[in-house]
């Protein structure tokens, strides 16, 4: 008892690591500046959702509407995006804090299992998106910068021309590396970075943690509980709806049915990255881990393939993600359970 | 003692009003949709209307089926789609004669009708076997099947589309028998043998009686573990049906679609037709009104020239109020 | 602080009743199930609000809105069930909700933990305030809730039954605690059923039952079996001059050997249970809370798995794999928690008092409904359920009349044993009546009942052998005829015969 542990974050960094060593050796181009991009460019939506995710987690609910959500700031954002760049970005980020706060009241307020009152905003976010879309995918303007949070590269602009010269060297590569990131990855960043702060530097983070290790317990102690609540369902709608923004302009247009199984995949990265999805203990950093984890699995199949040496489909991902759900879920039950027993 | 003696007339009046909504509050609503579709939308008093609205609800109400019974045991399945994508993808393998020689098409329509439905409820063994052995919430538990059936389905199939015209297959859809489709009569089956396999069997009595206390029923000598792996399995198979429906219905099994959201659908189903979401209560006749209600009010909208997310919007409002009228009464 | 009076008027849980708790005293509160040391404890720390009567905390009236407002004036509760959060660590346990904070809401991880270990360091308790409190013993649990309450700068620490799952090294550390407690001037509300620790620390004692007061003493006072015996509502001089009365229908032919129970232990709960039953007869088991009675009945029953021991049933060794095991040997259980591990609210009469026998009612997977009826109508019938027919729902029955369906649940499968844990608690003076007498006609036909009761009435009048647990064991077995109300207080008050 008391002995050092390793923590089932800690793992799935380790095994990120791994994975990401193992693509670096094996595949041409693998930590190239093309296919990192790529890669932060389109996981960073999915992490932003499973943050917001990972705060629900932690005080044992669950939000099932994030994916709906996005969907429908996407289409907020697109249609904004016309007046601007702030308008565009607002208006997004807005539609996802009503919708989170619409969660949480039909939580907090009629006392309805986050369950089925995150089932119904899906539901009524997706009707909500089409009719504002008029059930088709609504352009985003192209002049007003609006596509730059999805499409720019945040820190090209100081990117110096030496770290481009032949003779580099290894300082110059990691420079350029970093500046060459996209802006939605520097987005996604910063909401980590803030999250981390607030789980474990503010008041709030650990009350987030104490509600959902003993609800009642939690009460007693003289916690706000119900605020606390609300709070993490706001902040999941708030971090769908920045997924949206992104979203609409990434691929230049608000996209009324995108977003169907986003929040199974932020359920996994949560959990994959060593969130109790029975709330009370978890990890920002594992849950980035996860994302990021679940996101390169695709991309290592795709460079599989394109070594010729098997053929598996990207339909593997889905079962590869499942399968990395399965064993952390058993890992848990079987941990929680050992630790009960002693 | 006294004080609780003296309450009791007063609550069970208020019992008694709540239990009449819960009892025939989806009936009343159906019977109120159908009255003022006949008085305001045209051509409603057709068999061909009822024919579409029945067709719609056909798959969601058999998956429901096995959703009521998993809901009465407290229990929930979010794999119930892709299952229906499994066992939707497998089946043209079989009477296409891909995976095996065939001696005739009938034998191959049998193994395609069979064995993808054997398949299915093998996976919610599965799904029951995560959860009573690992005591895994359910909800977690069908969350791994819910991301890698789908997976699964896609992978037998590498994605593809598989269109084949088999008409002695698509019967069990499209075929008519009193000109009422094949689909429906399947539907009406399941739903009368489900009725009767939980109000008037042994083991329907067991599955209430996990879902309405768990303790007692494990002090009493229910085997608990046993009636869980049971109820997911038939939710199982019930996706497998599901999921040959739909394929035989497009003439084409995509395993990228099948079934997509049905989990919802069937937890709306279930939800609106008055079962307890927290288990120990539950009616397989309720499932089959909330589908139709659920439908009907899509169709009225529709009818009344109210676009189709809004019925969404509505479908929302109404799980959100059916569960908090479940809520009232159990306060 | 001075005293703290409350008298109640009109609330059944409490009438009148009334506790007084000096600075620096420990006061003992102790009582039977239902007595009113809870709601009492409620009352004083906030949860619930009392209908009439004073409160004064520190010479001043007072009234707790809620449990946080009674904290920050200075009045903590460490409950049994220890109410912090395992996941986080020791010092957040201690702050939750009042965390030091740096510049811009950030906390000061470094100040939190430094105070906590000091906090702890003030008990002798030396363990890394950093580490999730789940690493950590029951024992230490409870300091760091101890160690919480006086962070709040506690006056007055009300302290339910913490010692009911710590073994007996670590309650001699949780005695020193609340003595070292008690030298920095804080009051002490000690709630417990173990005798021997109040004796240790308490200065003084008040003894509650059916919702009075009935008695204070200081504890060098009053002897123990004066304490059972006020507890218990006996008279001592009368108690001892009182046999025990005939019982209605007495005298039956007791047969052979049914069950035999040797050296069982359940985890820290139960060390060495033995009992025997015989055919035809009733075997009280007597103890007070926490002695380990429905423990043991429970593992006799398979429901929880036994550590060790030997049980024997109708000639063999009963190693069975749960309930259904039990329950194919011949075993009904009717548990002390008739709402949670009895009824199956949702469900009716016929379906509650039918759910064990179901299987017997099969005819290839249907339920058979005409048997069923005949059975259930039967024992309508018999036992005298009243209810307003066999469909009628089981949650809206009064306390008794469920009783009966769940004891019909069993006899209506003919076992050869029963296990009745507290079979009338919570249940009026004529459905009781009808219950023991019951029990003791089953019997006469030639069942075996176990039957455990905190009422020494029910224990003595109607068992025809009492066993006697304390602390988990075994300590006295009363066989001789006439067996007092004495006899059995004396065992669980000493722990032997007297």
């Amino acid at each position: 008892m008391g002995s050092f542990r390793i923590s089932p974050s800690m793992a799935v960094v380790a095994v990120l690591i791994i994975l990401t060593l193992l693509g670096a050796w094996r595949y041409d181009g693998f930590l190239g500046t093309y296919n990192v991009q790529t890669v932060l460019r389109y996981n960073s939506m999915f992490a932003l959702v499973a943050l917001g995710m990972c705060f629900v987690i932690m005080t044992g609910g669950i939000d099932l509407s994030v994916g709906s959500v996005a969907a429908l700031s996407s289409v907020v954002a697109a249609h904004l995006s016309h007046y601007g760049l702030f308008p565009g970005l607002m208006g997004g980020l807005c539609a996802g804090l009503l919708a989170g706060t619409l969660n949480a009241l039909i939580i907090t307020r009629l006392k309805i299992l986050p369950f089925i009152a995150t089932l119904a905003t899906m539901l009524a976010a997706s009707g909500t998106a089409l009719l504002l879309a008029n059930n088709q995918s609504v352009s985003v303007s192209y002049e007003t910068y609006f596509t730059n949070l999805g499409q720019g590269d945040l820190l090209s602009f100081m990117r110096p021309e030496w770290v481009d010269a032949d003779d580099a060297g290894i300082l110059g590569g990691v420079i350029g590396f970093i500046l060459s990131f996209p802006t939605p990855a520097f987005i996604a960043l910063a909401a980590y970075i803030a999250g981390a702060i607030v789980i474990n530097h503010t008041a709030f983070g650990r009350h987030v943690l104490a509600v959902g290790g003993g609800t009642e317990a939690s009460r007693l102690m003289g916690l706000p509980v119900d605020r606390t609540i609300f709070l993490v369902y706001v902040i999941s709608g708030g971090m769908a709806g920045m997924a949206g923004v992104i979203l609409a302009s990434q691929f230049g247009a608000g996209q009324p049915i995108e977003g169907i199984g986003w929040e199974l995949f932020a359920i996994a990265s949560v959990v994959v990255g060593g969130t109790l999805l029975t709330g009370g203990n978890g990890s920002i950093g594992g849950t980035l881990a996860g994302a990021l984890l679940l996101g390169i699995i695709f991309t290592i199949l795709n460079f599989e393939n394109g070594m010729g040496w098997i053929s598996l489909s990207a339909y593997w991902q889905s079962v590869v993600r499942g399968l990395f759900l399965f064993v952390v879920v058993v890992l848990q039950a079987k941990l929680s359970r050992s630790a009960q027993a002693a | 003692m006294t004080t609780a003696v003296e309450q009791k007339p007063n609550r069970l009046r208020r019992f008694d009003r709540a239990a009449f909504f819960q009892r025939y509050g989806v009936g009343l609503a159906l019977i109120l949709l159908i009255a003022f579709n006949l008085a305001v939308t045209p051509n409603f008093a057709t068999s061909q209307t009822l024919a579409v609205n029945l067709t719609q609800v056909c798959t969601i109400v058999i998956v429901g089926v096995g959703m009521t019974l998993v809901i009465a045991t407290g229990g929930i399945d979010l794999s119930v789609g892709s299952l229906m994508a499994i066992a939707g993808a497998l089946s043209p393998m079989f009477f296409t004669g891909q995976l095996i020689p065939l001696p005739n098409l009938y034998v191959g329509i049998a193994l395609g009708i069979v064995i993808p439905i054997l398949i299915a409820g093998m996976f919610g063994l599965f799904n029951g076997w995560l959860i009573t052995k690992f005591s895994i919430q359910p909800i977690i538990a069908t969350l791994v099947l819910f991301i890698a059936g789908r997976g699964i389905a896609q992978v037998s199939t590498n994605g593809d589309l598989q269109v084949f015209k088999v008409p002695e297959f698509q019967a069990i859809a499209i075929g008519r028998v009193l000109g009422v489709p094949f689909q429906v009569w399947i539907m009406l089956i399941i739903v009368a043998v489900a009725a009767f396999v939980l109000h008037r069997t042994v083991f329907g009595r067991q599955v209430l009686a996990v879902g309405g206390n768990e303790a007692a029923a494990r002090l009493s000598g229910i085997p608990v573990n046993r009636i869980k792996f049971l109820v997911y399995m038939i939710c199982g198979m019930c996706s497998g049906v599901a999921g040959l429906i739909v394929i035989a219905m497009n003439s084409a099994a995509d395993a990228n679609l099948i079934g997509l959201g049905m989990e919802l659908d069937a937890i709306a189903a279930v939800v609106v037709g008055g079962t307890l979401l927290s288990g120990g209560r539950a009616t397989i006749i309720g499932t089959l009104l909330g589908a139709l209600v659920i439908q009907l009010v899509r169709y009225t909208l529709l009818a009344n020239g109210v676009p189709d997310p809004a019925a969404l919007v509505v479908k929302a409002g109404l799980i959100v109020l059916a569960v908090w009228l479940q809520r009232q009464e159990q306060a | 602080m001075t005293a703290i009076t409350k008298s109640f008027g009109g609330v059944p849980a409490l009438s009148e009743a009334s506790l007084e708790v000096m600075p620096a005293e420990i006061m003992a509160l102790v009582g039977q199930n239902g007595a009113g040391k809870s709601t009492m404890i409620k009352i004083i720390n906030g949860a619930y609000v009392h209908d009439s009567g004073t409160i004064a905390f520190n010479g001043a009236p007072w009234t707790a809105g809620s449990p946080q407002q009674a904290q920050r004036a200075g009045i903590s509760t460490i409950f049994q069930e220890i109410n912090l959060i395992g996941y986080r660590s020791v010092a957040e346990n201690i702050f939750l909700g009042r965390e030091p904070k740096r510049s811009f809401g950030l906390l000061d991880w470094t100040r939190m933990n430094t105070q906590a270990a000091a906090l702890l360091a003030r008990f002798d308790v030396n363990v890394d305030v950093r580490a999730p409190l789940d690493r950590f013993s029951t024992a230490i649990q409870q300091m760091v809730a101890i160690a919480r309450a006086v962070s709040f700068d506690a006056r007055l620490v009300i302290m339910d039954e913490p010692t009911s799952s710590l073994d007996e090294a670590e309650v001699s550390v949780l005695l020193r605690t609340i003595q070292q407690l008690k030298s920095e001037g804080v009051a002490v509300i000690f709630v417990s059923h173990k005798l021997d620790e109040l004796y240790k620390v308490c200065d003084r004692v008040t003894i509650m039952r059916d919702g009075r007061t009935v008695a204070v003493s200081a504890m060098k006072d009053i002897s123990k079996l004066q304490l059972v015996a006020s507890m218990l509502g006996r008279d001592l001089a009368e108690v001892k001059k009182k046999g025990a009365t005939a019982f209605e229908g007495g005298g039956s032919k007791i047969g052979g050997e049914l069950l035999t129970a040797e050296h069982v232990s359940i985890g820290h709960r139960v060390h060495d249970a033995s009992l025997d039953i015989r055919r035809g007869e009733i075997v009280g088991l007597a103890g007070l809370l926490g002695s380990g009675r429905t423990e043991t009945a429970r593992a006799i029953f398979a429901a929880d798995r036994k550590t060790s021991g030997s049980i024997r049933f109708d000639g063999q060794t009963a190693e069975y794999n749960g309930p259904a095991d039990a329950i194919a040997a011949g075993m009904g259980y009717c548990s002390e928690d008739r709402k949670t591990q009895g009824i199956v609210p949702g469900m009716s009469v016929a379906e509650n008092l039918t759910l064990a026998l179901m299987p017997a009612l099969t005819r290839s997977g249907m339920l058979d409904e005409a048997r069923q009826r005949e059975v259930v109508e039967r024992f309508i019938k018999e036992i005298g359920i009243k209810c307003s027919g066999p469909n009628q729902k089981i949650r809206e029955l009064s306390g008794g009349n469920q009783q009966k369906v769940l004891l019909a649940r069993w006899l209506c499968m003919n076992p050869k044993l029963l296990i009745l844990d507290e079979p009338t608690r919570g249940i009026d003076v004529g459905a009781k009546a009808e219950i023991q007498n019951l029990i003791r006609r089953l019997a006469n036909e030639g069942l075996g009942v176990l039957m455990i009761s905190s009422e020494l009435e029910e224990i003595v009048e109607g068992a025809n052998r009492v066993f006697v647990l304390r602390e988990g064991r075994t300590v006295a077995q009363l066989d001789h005829e006439n067996i007092t109300e004495g006899d059995v207080m004396h065992a669980m008050a000493h722990g032997h015969n007297g």
